[in-house]
């Protein structure tokens, strides 16, 4: 069935080559100054993380802030800030394929660019965060002489398992998504060493019906397996958190709310790749003002949700009556030590989004993109609430601390940045950003559309 | 057939009954051995083995290992066995303080100090001095290696050859000379100086303490005529009275009052009874954290006060009171309560103020201690420093009437609060001589450095208490170019013979005669060298009488001084760990935490909130005082207004690299009144400078939040319910449920339990943990950001007012819970749980996740940051190859990234295991103790096995006065605390 949200996804009447020619343009010709710029920056944060990444290896974790109580900080804070973001992709591609809602089509590619991208970000964390990790196998469960075998109560195992099944399920994803586009590339180029590259990732796709029905049964099973994933991988970040005797961590509310934190922090990172990607590229015909407004109406959806998880914690904090949780939730964290942080945290996702009610917010670019960093950062300051207040403020009061990053700390994470940069640029640069295989049948949609809307 | 041989009747009638031996966990080889698969191995097997044997054969010959070299013994020593340590019993003296102790060897090499249970004045306690300072003796950095003249390296027959024929012109001629030294405990060196004074008559002997206790003897002497320090008897003292004596911590003989003290405040149901202790301070020490009852006071308060008791309890006997002014506390009431005890009240001070002394005598006197709580049967051998001639003699050197000088066990450069005195001095003196062990401000401004022995590397006794000695004896060869001070006076006086003989001589002459248990002297020797210390029976009690007459003088000049007071004083202590500064070069000591302030590395300015909040200080403000010191302030709850509280042994200049320019000398503040070394003062001046200070403090949150951490009761409470204050326990105990069965162990099953009452928060545990288990020093900085490496640590909460908060001490270790967070949540299971209930870390299985540091509700976790051995970026003695001697050998050091805690002294355990296991028994109580109980010096830890129904361990469980820290997270902790009972008056 056809829903009148369909009707303006493709703005435009526009031939498939035309089509092929606008969403191609990227990939061909000189790059463009900006993205030389941005390229030089990206790399320039890259090396600064390379700097924090080798004082950290050939030093010891000592050059980072942590300490005896706060063990983990910006480390799995950054962590798990970007294994949300990761998110987004999958969920774009899993959750609008299962509810059929084609209107992310010209979404999916980008959305799951960045998901690769920020899964290898975040990958990156609890590798380091070893205080060995040179011996980083130690955690995959190989047979070996010693008979040593994994503690499988752990949920960082779990975690081990969940991150590199998420990691594979999502570049294959991404990656066969791909294989159409690559084709009409391989087929469009004339530099025979273009062709050469271009023609052994498309795989020798030939366009016929046959491959098609096939690739289209393909991206549905694998569609299917990766639903699950996507809800696993961060409830499995959750568990690390709940599992333990924390207070503040030890609640079954943490892996929904991490979940729906995902999600959320994902599609504000869409919204603000789409707008920078709109402004850069002639797209605005295939990511149009209403893709836009949909994210918006997801993040006020997705805000309410989160609200509701923070309300959650301190009602069952105060309802539990442990004097650890309550603590934890009334007095370090709502109006203690980690106030200025907490409520930084509430007024950016769970306050700021609320203005996307408003259909001028949401048709104002200037403030769907602050919006859409501000809930990033607010979702960063979740992490940091959640990590470092049940950590510095625990137990026993005489192991509180106070708890800082240092220039190694904030390196790596600028560092991460870098590579999701260069690696979201290097995407740009050499594969279409909208999926044209997914968009020319919607294409066809609106124009049946649009031309029965003529008609009427 | 095969014959049955048999050995006694019971196995050939089939009922043998097999004594009960120790099964303990198998070693992996016995468990191999028993596995029956590992038996069977077929041909595939043998080809399998021989392919890994070839090609691990291949790929390690290609592997090119640095070459370490260990060089067999060629002669074996007869008593030497690789891997076992023996034990040789010494004695730790320094100045007045002593402690007979246990020296553990392995493989020539000390690594370990514990208390001599044989003696029956420290009964095996310790304190973190005494623990510290084995560590001294590898400082290759500061010890002198061999002897100097003029800083230029020498040989000992050059400088001998030198010196010698000096000493014989100067007495020749009649010059002055003088050996200035501690007090000695040690009689046999005592008699060798007075050898040495003999022959060279001009020599004198000049005895100066740093810390003194000379006022205790002077005033006895003013007031009973008889020069004696009496012997304290805390044991026996149901009300203590202390005015600024931090018994516990410094003064005097620490060790054997906090035994004594421990002893009198354990309590349980069949004795439901413990002393009542009122301390007046103007610092914040462990003995007044300790007391009952806590008034902080100025100085010269503390002083009124004093004068204001005596008076009271003098109206209350009817004897002539002093006419004291009236102070606003009420002595009245005290006096009454001192009444009641009578003769089982002990009244101490710590001013080393002969006037105050007096008084402290007189109430001691009307209080009926003499007799009970202080003896004179074998008096004190303490106190013999010597001020006032010390300063005569100090007067005269300025001058440059000494012809030679001799320093030995004393630092007057750094101790003095005028070392430019001193200076001129060793400028003008022509021979100046310095026996330090390690560099010191003295030693390297005199002419001759004689470098004496480490005590390790050194013969010696010592008398502490009239009848009580103890022998010292080397137990190592002198790792440097160096001879002990006895020997150099005995080759000078060309005596053919060494201080060994000459002690042993010593001992068979004059100890021998005093025993009638050995027969010939040589198996006195050889017995009274095995076991460390000799005791002669009590001597008879003086019979002193007491003499008012010079009361009235003593208090007008105690008056006058206390008139001369500006508004703001000031208080020099001798710091719990450094004491003097001796030991600023010690890391371990350095590290220590304050068990008040939780501060490391550094001294401070302590003031009360209430003058911080009037002058606009904050924490880490340094001051100027009195134009000699700057300081950073430190806020301290509990001090009196207007008075700050200088920790001394700090700001050494030439301790070495740990020590050098670690906060600022205090001694500089003291001053001489014509009779005392006063250790407080006006502070005339004091000024805020522009700098500030960041502490290196180990706790900063001071309150319990309203948690049951700390639990505790009054004695009244505690008598009508033994389970007061401990309610929580019954509550959690009935509402605990678990999913998880409960755990079963067969074997043993480990526990430590903690006596808050007995603890006094002396730290001495600490450092015993540091130096058995080989824990690093990670440096100020590290501390600062909260990463000290201590697996035992001392947790301190403040409770009521800030202007007098009650304190509570609680060392915190592992506790080895039987449901461990930290265990299920290691992915690669390298904390695991051992089947005798303890907590156990694989170091080389850990990947450093961090994850159960996080999920220790008691974050006792700790990381290796840093490889902490040999990396310049630590200093310490983990970067040195002398330093690094210090190690336990059965302790691994720990890699950069792994996580380690406290072990229950696992190797202590499987050693006594091993051990019963070889002489087919079943281990008894108490044979094993871990590093922290074994150094207790009041027993306050008590370690064994809790599926030994009879062990103490397993009966202190049981005490409803036991609880586990929060139990309600169902850890199920191996340690038990006992709950803290104060003896308040309602």
């Amino acid at each position: 069935m056809i829903t009148n949200l369909d009707i303006s996804l493709v703005k435009g009447r526009k031939s498939y080559s035309q089509i092929t020619e606008e969403l191609l343009a990227n990939t061909e010709g000189r790059p463009p100054l900006w993205w030389l710029a941005a390229f030089g920056l990206g790399c320039l944060a890259l090396a600064f993380g390379g700097w924090a990444f080798y004082m950290s290896l050939s030093q010891g974790l000592g050059t980072w802030g942590i300490n005896n109580s706060v063990a983990w900080g910006w480390d799995i804070i950054n962590f798990v800030w970007w294994i949300g973001i990761g998110h987004a992709g999958t969920a774009f591609t899993i959750f609008f394929l299962v509810f059929r809602q084609k209107w992310a089509g010209s979404i999916n590619r980008s959305a799951e660019a960045m998901t690769v991208f920020a899964v290898m970000c975040a990958g990156l964390f609890p590798l380091i965060h070893m205080g060995r990790p040179w011996l980083a196998f130690y955690i995959l469960p190989y047979p070996n002489t010693r008979l040593l075998w994994l503690n499988f109560n752990s949920p960082l195992f779990w975690d081990v398992l969940a991150i590199s099944t998420y990691l594979i399920m999502s570049l294959t994803l991404w990656y066969l998504g791909m294989v159409p586009d690559l084709a009409t590339i391989r087929d469009r180029t004339k530099n025979k060493f273009r062709k050469l590259i271009y023609g052994i990732f498309s795989l020798g796709w030939d366009g016929s019906l046959y491959t098609y029905n096939r690739y289209e049964t393909l991206m549905k099973l694998l569609g299917g397996l990766a639903a699950p994933l996507v809800i696993s991988v961060h409830t499995i970040v959750a568990l690390d958190f709940s599992i333990s005797v924390l207070p503040g961590w030890h609640a079954t509310i943490l892996p929904p709310y991490f979940f729906v934190g995902a999600i959320f922090s994902g599609f504000a990172m869409v919204l603000t790749l789409m707008i920078l990607m709109r402004k850069a590229f002639p797209i605005g015909d295939y990511v149009t003002e209403k893709h836009i407004d949909n994210i918006a109406h997801v993040l006020k959806y997705g805000s309410m949700v989160i609200g509701l998880a923070y309300a959650t914690e301190l009602f069952i904090a105060w309802y539990s009556g442990v004097e650890y949780e309550i603590y934890t939730f009334f007095n370090a964290r709502a109006s203690g030590t980690f106030s200025t942080a907490f409520w930084i945290m509430v007024f950016c996702n769970a306050i700021a989004p609320q203005a996307f009610w408003f259909k001028k917010a949401r048709k104002n670019l200037v403030i769907l993109f602050a919006i859409s960093i501000i809930i990033n950062i607010g979702m960063w300051y979740e992490r940091y609430i959640i990590m470092v207040s049940s950590l510095a403020e625990d137990f026993l009061p005489s192991s509180w601390v106070a708890y800082h990053p240092t220039l190694v700390d904030i390196g790596i994470f600028v560092g991460t940045f870098g590579l999701f940069t260069v690696g979201m640029l290097l995407f740009v640069r050499f594969i279409p950003i909208i999926a044209i295989n997914e968009v020319k049948p919607i294409a066809r949609l609106g124009k049946d559309n649009n031309t029965k809307n003529e008609k009427e | 057939m095969k014959k049955e041989y048999w050995k006694t009747l019971e196995e050939l009638q089939g009922n043998v009954t097999e004594t009960p031996q120790e099964t303990g966990s198998s070693t992996p080889l016995e468990i191999l051995a028993n596995d029956k698969n590992a038996t069977s191995s077929s041909r595939r097997d043998f080809l399998k083995w021989c392919g890994i044997s070839f090609v691990s054969a291949t790929v390690m010959s290609a592997c090119e290992n640095p070459v370490k070299k260990a060089i067999p013994y060629l002669n074996q020593p007869e008593e030497v066995v690789p891997g076992k340590a023996l034990w040789y019993a010494s004695t730790y003296q320094q100045g007045n303080e002593y402690c007979p102790i246990l020296v553990k060897n392995r493989d020539g090499r000390p690594i370990k100090i514990e208390g001599n249970t044989s003696s029956t004045i420290t009964k095996g306690g310790t304190n973190a001095r005494v623990q510290a300072s084995i560590l001294s003796l590898y400082d290759n950095g500061a010890r002198y290696h061999h002897p100097i003249k003029n800083g230029q390296r020498t040989t000992w027959q050059d400088a001998d050859r030198e010196i010698k024929s000096l000493l014989d012109t100067y007495t020749a001629e009649g010059k002055k000379m003088a050996i200035v030294c501690p007090t000695l405990l040690s009689p046999a060196t005592k008699q060798l100086i007075d050898d040495a004074a003999n022959k060279y008559t001009g020599l004198e002997v000049i005895s100066w303490d740093a810390i003194s206790y000379e006022a205790i003897r002077a005033a006895h002497l003013a007031t009973f005529g008889t020069d004696v320090f009496p012997e304290y008897h805390f044991d026996k003292a149901k009300l203590i009275v202390s005015f600024g004596a931090d018994f516990l911590g410094t003064w005097v003989a620490p060790t054997i009052f906090s035994r004594q003290y421990a002893s009198m405040r354990k309590i349980n149901e069949e004795n439901p009874n413990m002393s009542r202790h009122i301390q007046f301070e103007s610092t914040f020490s462990i003995s007044g954290a300790s007391a009952d009852e806590r008034i902080p006071v100025k100085p010269t308060e503390e002083i009124r006060i004093l004068v204001a008791l005596h008076d009271a309890i003098a109206r209350a006997t009817g004897r002539s009171t002093l006419r004291a002014q009236s102070v606003d506390y009420d002595v009245d009431t005290l006096a009454g309560e001192i009444l009641e005890h009578r003769g089982e009240a002990l009244i101490v001070s710590g001013q080393d103020d002969i006037n105050c002394q007096m008084i402290v005598n007189a109430i001691n006197e009307m209080a009926g201690s003499y007799g009970n709580t202080l003896t004179t049967g074998n008096p004190l051998m303490s106190g013999h420093g010597n001020n006032s001639k010390f300063e005569s003699f100090v007067a005269d050197f300025q001058q440059g009437q000494y012809a030679a000088v001799m320093f030995y066990g004393t630092n007057p450069m750094y101790h003095y609060h005028n070392p430019e005195a001193i200076a001129q001095g060793i400028e003008k003196t022509p021979l100046s001589i310095s026996f330090a062990i390690s560099k010191d401000e003295t030693a390297e401004v005199c002419s001759f450095v004689l470098p004496d022995n480490h005590f390790l590397e050194s013969w010696n006794d010592a008398m502490f208490k009239q009848g009580c000695y103890s022998l010292a004896q080397p137990v190592i060869h002198p790792l440097f170019n160096t001879r002990q001070v006895q020997d150099t006076f005995l080759n000078w006086m060309e005596r053919e013979t060494n201080f060994q003989e000459y002690l042993k001589d010593y001992w068979q002459e004059e100890l021998f005669p005093k025993q009638d248990l050995h027969r010939t002297p040589e198996s006195f020797w050889t017995h009274s060298l095995q076991e460390g210390v000799f005791e002669t029976a009590t001597g008879p009690q003086l019979m002193l009488s007491f003499d008012n007459t010079g009361l009235s003088g003593a208090m007008q000049k105690l008056k006058a001084s206390v008139e001369r007071a500006g508004n703001i004083e000031f208080i020099a202590y001798p710091h719990l760990a450094l004491a003097d500064g001796t030991n600023a070069n010690n890391p371990w000591l350095q590290e220590m935490p304050d068990p008040i302030s939780s501060v490391t590395w550094d001294n401070y300015a302590a003031v009360s909130p209430a003058f911080a909040k009037s002058n606009n200080l904050s924490d880490g403000d340094v001051i100027s005082i009195n134009e000699k010191l700057e300081l950073p302030v430190l806020i301290q709850p509990g001090l009196a207004n207007d008075c700050m509280a200088i920790a001394l042994g700090y700001g050494r200049t030439m301790a070495g690299k740990a020590g050098d320019y670690v906060g600022d000398n205090a001694f500089r503040l003291t001053h001489w009144d014509g009779t005392n070394r006063v250790l407080s003062g006006t502070v005339n001046n004091w000024q805020k400078t522009s700098s500030g200070h960041q502490f290196a403090r180990t706790q900063m949150h001071f309150s319990m939040e309203g948690r049951a951490i700390v639990r505790e009761s009054t004695l009244d409470k505690y008598r009508q319910d033994p389970a007061a204050g401990n309610e929580l326990r019954a509550y959690h105990k009935k509402h605990a449920v678990t999913l998880y069965p409960e755990d079963h162990y067969d074997g043993h099953h480990w526990a430590l339990m903690v006596d808050l009452n007995a603890c006094t928060g002396c730290s001495t545990c600490v450092i015993a943990c540091q130096s058995e288990n080989n824990v690093p020093v990670v440096g100020k900085d590290e501390v600062r950001r909260r990463r000290i490496m201590h697996w035992l640590r001392i947790d301190r909460y403040y409770n009521g007012d800030a202007a007098n908060p009650e304190v509570v001490f609680q060392p915190l270790m592992c506790m080895h819970c039987d449901h461990a967070p930290c265990e299920n949540v290691c992915p690669v299971a390298a904390t695991t749980h051992s089947k005798e209930g303890i907590n156990q870390m694989t170091y080389n299985r850990c990947v450093g996740t961090k994850y159960c540091i996080n999920n220790c509700p008691y974050k006792v976790r700790r990381f290796n940051w840093f490889a902490y051995a040999q990396n310049e970026a630590f200093d310490y003695h983990l970067n040195s190859d002398f330093g690094r001697m210090v190690l336990n050998p059965d302790v691994t050091v720990r890699e950069r990234g792994v996580v380690e805690k406290c072990s229950f002294c696992i190797q202590r355990i499987q050693e006594a295991k091993a051990m019963a296991k070889n002489e087919r028994r079943q281990l008894q109580d108490g044979e094993v103790v871990t590093a922290c109980a074994q150094a207790c010096p009041s027993n306050a830890l008590v370690f064994g096995d809790l599926n030994d129904k009879n062990s103490r361990v397993a009966h202190l469980m049981k005490d409803p006065r036991n609880y586990h820290l929060l139990e309600e997270l169902h850890t199920l902790p191996s340690i038990g605390y006992l709950t803290k009972i104060r003896n308040k008056k309602q």
